[in-house]
């Protein structure tokens, strides 16, 4: 069971806007894995994408590190595509890089990891897509026929 | 909770909103009819991350286009889904449907208790790619679960059967279903998102002829599928869904796309390969009739109870299978699943059988004699000789349909015209039968 409070749309709409520089543990170098899709759509959207994979070297163009203490720069989303049971230790790791949210992806459950997140202050957004969420608030994701959950009658801005 | 959030907006103001904002280049209020067949890439970058699903992006409106999108995601804001796929009919959405989640061997089971041209579809089409199909009594709870095997993939029913006025126990079939990790599939044509909504009660997709009560005004056919997101599609037990795809160079759909995976599939395979889309003129005139859907819904169950009740009081009237009337044998179902009321089609017999109900149909001057329901206007139809004539007399009884079963689609016109109407359609009979 997922809590609404790791779901939370003004959490979302916010880093959303806010966030420049994603780490994404677990991106694949595989064009077909959803890591790789999320990614390359991150970046197509202006995010600065560092991949965290001990078994890549390089991952969309961009240097993969092993682990998120080896980033050498500020990172404001530690995105996540691993198994649950990893998330408590990337968790302690993504505050100690001072990290400003930790996001679950799809799947990701992880309670014990979002409360050592939520410890050291970041923000928690679990059982997410982050692609998802910025089509959903920023992107196009209405043109597919999906359920945005939205409703308003402001002119949108352009995509 | 954002101010946006559609979860906090009723279901009328959902009906009129979901799925456009007026959109950014000109501001126009009314959703745009995009009349084009394709579109032009910014670059060709954004051309190959549109055709790898990697961008949400236009293509060719056989695949997507921004009005049926609106449509789309309005029927599926309304049915409680994760998205939705529009096609050119409710028989296409209803193959489309088929053709994602079926392998030849794969076993499908429906109720026997359906629109003749779903029967129809699902026995030929069945054979033709080598799915097998059980017919099940929609109301034996443990007929559905007997006919389940290991090959079973999906089960298929209507909220409300066409025409006999079956209402389904979705939360109990469903359960069922899952208990054996398959799907429900439910066609909610007669009911309408505004009547029911199948999603909530556990059926994990969900089909409508659009139409019908949708559109409202019978100017256009139409249909569309949506998915609730929940079920499992990487149990194991639909590779054709969950394994890397051939059909869109390795991708797997419900791995990559997870909740929305086998709407993608839906579209960017099942669509893009039957190229059975829905026109986007068409999806406009559904957007107009979605937008009073419950208001005429409303009317069209209170005119349907009116008649029905009329009917039912008539002694030159057999069996009126209306739903929604009290003695109906539906009746805790429909309390259940149907609060505001069990929809607007239903049937009743003429003791005069197949020549009483031909002289009926040709005395009626107000309700129009033609094969469609859902109408503004109010329709009657003669099953055996129409609709379901491809039907054995075997399956017609299983249908809930004999020789003199005429189906009424109730309109929304006074109900002082419609009866009156009636009545002289039964007086005719009744001169006709004194006569012979």
């Amino acid at each position: 069971m997922t809590a609404r409070r790791y779901q939370d749309p003004d959490v979302i709409r916010k880093v959303l806007h806010e966030a420049r520089t994603i780490a994404v543990v677990g991106l694949s170098p595989n064009e077909l894995r959803a890591s790789n899709f999320v990614g390359f759509y991150l970046r197509r959207h202006g995010y600065h994408v560092i991949p965290v994979n001990p078994r890549a070297d390089e991952v969309l163009g961009e240097r993969s590190y092993p682990r998120l203490a080896d980033i050498p720069e500020p990172v404001d989303i530690v995105n996540v595509f691993r198994a649950p049971d990893a998330v408590p230790e990337i968790a302690q790791e993504a505050f100690e890089i001072g990290a400003k949210m930790l996001w679950l992806q799809f799947g990701v459950i992880s309670p014990e990891g979002a409360e050592i997140a939520e410890r050291g202050g970041l923000n928690v957004v679990m059982d997410r897509c982050l692609k998802v969420e910025h089509a959903r608030w920023l992107g196009r994701m209405h043109w597919l026929g999906f359920n945005t959950h939205r409703v308003t009658s402001r002119r949108a801005s352009a995509v | 909770m954002s101010s946006d959030d559609s979860e906090q907006f009723g279901f009328d103001t959902r009906a009129i909103h979901a799925g456009q904002r007026p959109e950014p280049t000109s501001g126009a209020r009314a959703v745009p009819i995009f009349q084009t067949a394709s579109y032009v890439f910014e670059d060709s970058e954004a051309a190959a991350a549109y055709f790898n699903l990697q961008e949400y992006g236009n293509t060719y409106s056989r695949i997507m286009n921004p009005t049926v999108a609106a449509f789309e995601e309005r029927v599926a804001n309304l049915e409680g889904a994760a998205g939705g796929v529009a096609f050119a009919s409710g028989l296409a959405a209803q193959a489309a449907v088929f053709a994602t989640i079926f392998e030849p061997g794969d076993h499908l089971v429906v109720s026997s208790a359906l629109y003749g041209g779903t029967i129809t579809q699902v026995k030929h089409l069945t054979r033709k790619l080598s799915i097998e199909l059980t017919f099940v009594d929609p109301d034996d709870l443990e007929a559905w679960r007997g006919a389940i095997k290991d090959n079973t993939k999906a089960l298929f029913a209507e909220t409300i059967g066409n025409p006999a006025g079956n209402v389904l126990d979705i939360a109990a079939v469903a359960e069922i279903a899952h208990d054996r990790d398959t799907p429900l599939i439910v066609d909610n044509t007669f009911a309408t998102p505004s009547l029911c909504r199948p999603i909530e009660w556990g059926a994990d997709i969900v089909v409508n002829s659009a139409t019908k009560f949708i559109g409202g005004h019978g100017t256009s056919i139409g249909g569309v599928v949506v998915e609730s997101g929940v079920f499992d599609w990487s149990n194991g037990r639909f590779p054709v869904v969950a394994d890397p795809s051939p059909a869109y160079h390795g991708l797997a759909f419900h791995e990559t796309f997870g909740v929305y995976g086998l709407l993608m599939k839906l579209r960017a395979e099942t669509l893009r390969d039957l190229g059975a889309c829905l026109s986007p003129f068409n999806a406009f005139l559904f957007l107009q009739g979605l937008e009073t859907l419950s208001l005429r819904m409303d009317r069209h169950v209170e005119n349907a109870l009116a008649t029905a009740t009329w009917l039912s009081h008539r002694s030159d009237v057999e069996r009126v299978t209306y739903p929604g009337l009290d003695e109906s044998v539906y009746r805790p179902l429909v309390e259940r699943y149907l609060p505001r009321g069990a929809g607007a089609v239903y049937s009743f017999d003429l003791p005069g059988g197949r020549q009483a109900g031909g002289r009926f149909i040709e005395a009626l001057d107000l309700w129009s004699h033609l094969a469609n329901v859902g109408d503004a206007k109010s329709l009657v139809l003669h099953p055996a000789s129409t609709t379901h004539r491809q039907l054995s007399d075997e399956e017609l009884v299983r249908a809930g349909i004999g020789p003199g079963t005429i189906r009424l689609s109730v309109g929304l016109e006074d109900i002082e015209d419609l009866l009156r109407d009636l009545e002289q359609g039964l007086e005719a009979v009744g001169r006709e039968g004194a006569r012979a």
